[in-house]
């Protein structure tokens, strides 16, 4: 039986693989061999220049901006938004009194919570997007208005349109619309935990901060780490919101601009496909060595529970 | 201004899962670059040319037509198609129309491919780069149409009977005219006549008046400007004509020619320097620099500003928000002092809403032709009817009844006489005017973040690196 057990494998695999190659592989290496050259995505007609884009890319002030605010982001939204969603799942699972005999339970209502906090990933981003735009208006928007109502004028804000709080009114839009999935992800992640870990630990004194890190979050920490990659990616993506909601876009004054959206710009606004083809380059080299940090960084040794 | 893709993820899995299926016997899905092939698509065979169809269309080929669908919709090119048709009738049921507000999206694969439309009107948020396109001779040159007669008077060309400027605004070096400007679009300072009316004033002609008209508004709580500051670049729609009005037309020709120190030229600073005096005081809308289009123009509807920068699609655009009594006009920049070099009344107006006709088209007789047709004055009438804007046919309007803003713009062009100019900026060099002058520089300014000099080295600095970029084809005027 065992010969014909690899073809029989490698049919079942054939049509994914070949999928896979055609519509993800193959686009990564036609970008790459479009940065070589003057492609203005116009026309067929275009040649080889050797590194010149790369030589662009390298000394475009523009560039480097979009890759520090990238870098930003990379560094808050993922750490707030898991935050937040490990502290609200971690209430609504063990946060709670002691009731009904248990010793551990959820904080009151906490099903219902889950629900509401899965709300947002069901909007499209565009949704979201849109929602805030709304939100953030200088003249009319809930927050200046909420501001206004509570007689705190001198904190409204124009928001989107202030270069030192645009980037950070993105990032709260993310982080926002992110959380519930974590919430409900780490939450399954925690019922799955045992209950005599943490009534152990109680019986010794310990409190419930304690628990979180001595318990949950060690065993937890495959979930997170994940999490972290996904988080990450969303990071460095962060196009539509910038295309929908910002000054300009991009602005005020490229306070925003990200290298996803500065593809866009390059491609469908000047017609310089090779240029835009190789931002998408730098993207992918910068995802990858995202991906290996995080992975290294997050080795853990693996507990059995 | 949204974004929601028009192709859902499920339909795209589909899609693709589909496609995969297909390609996976072909095995050249590796060579099925983005990029295509020019296989030269094969044109139809020409028809004969007779008075009745001098561009010699085939009676009988099918019409492929791609639309902006922006703030003049689509459907007075589809009237235009019907005409079309009626014209050629074997052609019935031929005639592809498609409407689009993702120009690019749409168009990039089937230019690549080289199977584009017969007619694009290659317009909005996403229009295709037209230095690139020229560039890379990818258009028709139009001249055959041009010098073909026109449709009411056959004793006259299509040329002699467009308004001027739009032919040259069609030609970016030498002879061939690769675009034909459809709309014309007036520039200007929009104001209500009857909001203006309320404090005791008229449109302000000298600059010292206008302060005196912004004080008297800003005491009774009203804002004198407002602009869409999520989108700066309107804010040149009164601001270069300002600049030109200051220090004559060669100040904004050498801008446009990327020449070094252009904007370092007092009558920039002198113009900056007028408009950030506008911040100082306070006349600006609070909350401007946040507003998109829309809801800057909704806010000046409302009367909560007198003035908006703005281009003669407005009255059509903010038709939901317009009280009937508003009487909306447009005019021309106020006079800086004694020593400006135009008189009052010159203003910016151009053509608009860019057609052109794919070099790869396989009927470019076609395409011409319904350009033709749209420039005669049936369809004439029936734009200016439908979306309240003047088209680049000299004439048009006799017999209708126009509405307020038209009208107003209308006059303002007869009051500027000889006195209009035309930045190429904003065609020649997209990015430079919207994203880096307009959102950068200017928007910048007007939001109290940059004082004049600044902004003035700013949009130099800007305007060099554009000058040294080699992948941005450079065009002069001639």
């Amino acid at each position: 039986m065992q010969h014909g057990k690899y073809r029989f494998i490698a049919g079942f695999l054939a049509l994914p693989v070949i999928l896979y190659a055609v519509f993800v592989i193959s686009p990564f290496v036609q970008a790459i061999y479009y940065s070589f050259t003057d492609w203005t995505g116009l026309s067929s007609d275009f040649k080889m220049v050797g590194f010149k884009n790369y030589n662009w890319l390298l000394h475009d002030d523009l560039f480097w901006k979009a890759v520090g605010h990238n870098v930003v982001l990379l560094l808050v939204v993922p750490l707030v938004t898991l935050g937040l969603g490990l502290f609200f799942a971690f209430m609504l699972n063990v946060g709670g009194r002691g009731r009904k005999n248990s010793a551990i339970s959820g904080v009151r209502g906490s099903s219902l919570y889950k629900v509401i906090y899965f709300f947002p990933q069901v909007l499209s981003i565009a949704i979201v997007a849109l929602l805030f735009q709304f939100t953030y208006n200088p003249r009319n928007g809930a927050i200046n208005a909420f501001l206004g109502g509570i007689g705190l004028e001198s904190l409204q804000q124009g928001w989107l349109s202030d270069p030192k709080l645009a980037l950070w009114c993105l990032m709260a839009v993310m982080v926002w619309s992110n959380v519930g999935f974590y919430v409900v992800l780490f939450s399954a992640g925690m019922s799955s935990i045992p209950k005599d870990f943490y009534e152990a630990a109680l019986l010794d004194g310990a409190n419930r901060i304690k628990t979180f890190f001595k318990i949950t979050l060690p065993l937890l920490w495959d979930t997170v780490q994940t999490g972290w990659i996904y988080m990450g990616i969303i990071a460095l993506d962060a196009f539509a919101v910038v295309q929908i909601m910002t000054v300009g876009p991009g602005g005020p004054a490229d306070s925003t601009q990200v290298m996803g959206y500065y593809v866009y710009t390059k491609t469908f606004h000047d017609g310089q496909a090779g240029r835009a083809t190789t931002i998408g380059v730098a993207m992918l080299i910068v995802t990858l060595i995202f991906a290996v940090i995080v992975t290294r960084l997050g080795r853990r040794e693996r507990l059995e529970y | 201004m949204g974004s929601t893709s028009d192709v859902g993820r499920r339909d795209l899995i589909k899609r693709s899962a589909a496609l995969g299926l297909i390609s996976v016997p072909a095995m050249s899905a590796l060579s099925a670059c983005a990029s295509g092939g020019d296989d030269d698509a094969k044109k139809v065979d020409k028809g004969k040319k007779s008075a009745k169809n001098p561009l010699a269309v085939n009676e009988s080929a099918a019409l492929d037509v791609v639309i902006f669908d922006g703030g003049f919709g689509q459907q007075y090119a589809k009237d235009a198609e019907a005409e079309y048709a009626a014209a050629f009738p074997k052609t019935k049921g031929k005639v592809k129309h498609a409407a689009t507000q993702k120009i690019q999206t749409v168009l990039q694969p089937r230019f690549n491919g080289g199977t584009p439309p017969d007619l694009v009107d290659n317009s909005g948020a996403e229009q295709m780069d037209m230095g690139t396109l020229v560039g890379k001779n990818q258009l028709t040159d139009l001249t055959p149409l041009l010098d073909a007669p026109s449709l009411d008077d056959p004793n006259k060309t299509v040329r002699e009977t467009l308004r001027p400027g739009v032919v040259e605004m069609g030609q970016f070096d030498g002879k061939p005219v690769w675009i034909l400007y459809y709309a014309y679009t007036v520039y200007g300072v929009w104001y209500s006549k009857s909001n203006l009316a309320k404090l005791d004033m008229e449109y302000p002609e000298t600059w010292d008046d206008m302060l005196k008209v912004c004080e008297a508004a800003k005491k009774k709580g009203i804002a004198g400007w407002t602009y869409p500051g999520k989108y700066p670049y309107y804010l040149p729609f009164s601001l270069y004509p300002f600049i030109a009005k200051i220090g004559g037309r060669d100040v904004l020709d050498s801008i446009d020619n990327l020449e070094p120190n252009a904007w370092k030229h007092p009558a920039v600073k002198a113009a900056f320097e007028a408009y950030y005096e506008l911040y100082k005081k306070g006349y600006i809308l609070k909350g401007t620099p946040g507003l998109t289009h829309i809801e800057s123009q909704t806010a000046w509807n409302q009367g909560k500003a007198l003035f908006i920068p703005n281009g003669s699609w407005v009255e059509n655009e903010a038709k939901k928000t317009t009280p009937k009594d508003f009487q909306m006009a447009v005019a021309a920049p106020s006079s800086l002092d004694k020593s400006d070099k135009l008189p009052f009344g010159t203003l910016w107006a151009s053509g608009g809403e860019p057609f052109i006709v794919p070099k790869s088209a396989k009927n470019p007789q076609g395409g011409m032709e319904l350009l033709r047709i749209m420039l005669g004055e049936k369809s004439t009438k029936n734009f200016i009817k439908q979306v309240s804007s003047l088209s680049s046919l000299n004439g048009g309007t006799e017999g209708l009844r126009l509405p307020p803003g038209l009208a107003s713009a209308q006059e303002a062009l007869t009051k500027a006489g000889k006195n209009v100019v035309n930045p190429r900026l904003q065609d020649w060099y997209v990015t430079l005017q919207k994203q880096q002058i307009g959102v950068g520089a200017l928007g910048e300014m007007m939001a109290g973040r940059m004082t004049p000099a600044e902004t003035i080295k700013k949009c130099q600095k800007f305007a060099d690196e554009t000058a040294k970029d080699d992948a941005v084809k450079k065009y002069k005027h001639v």
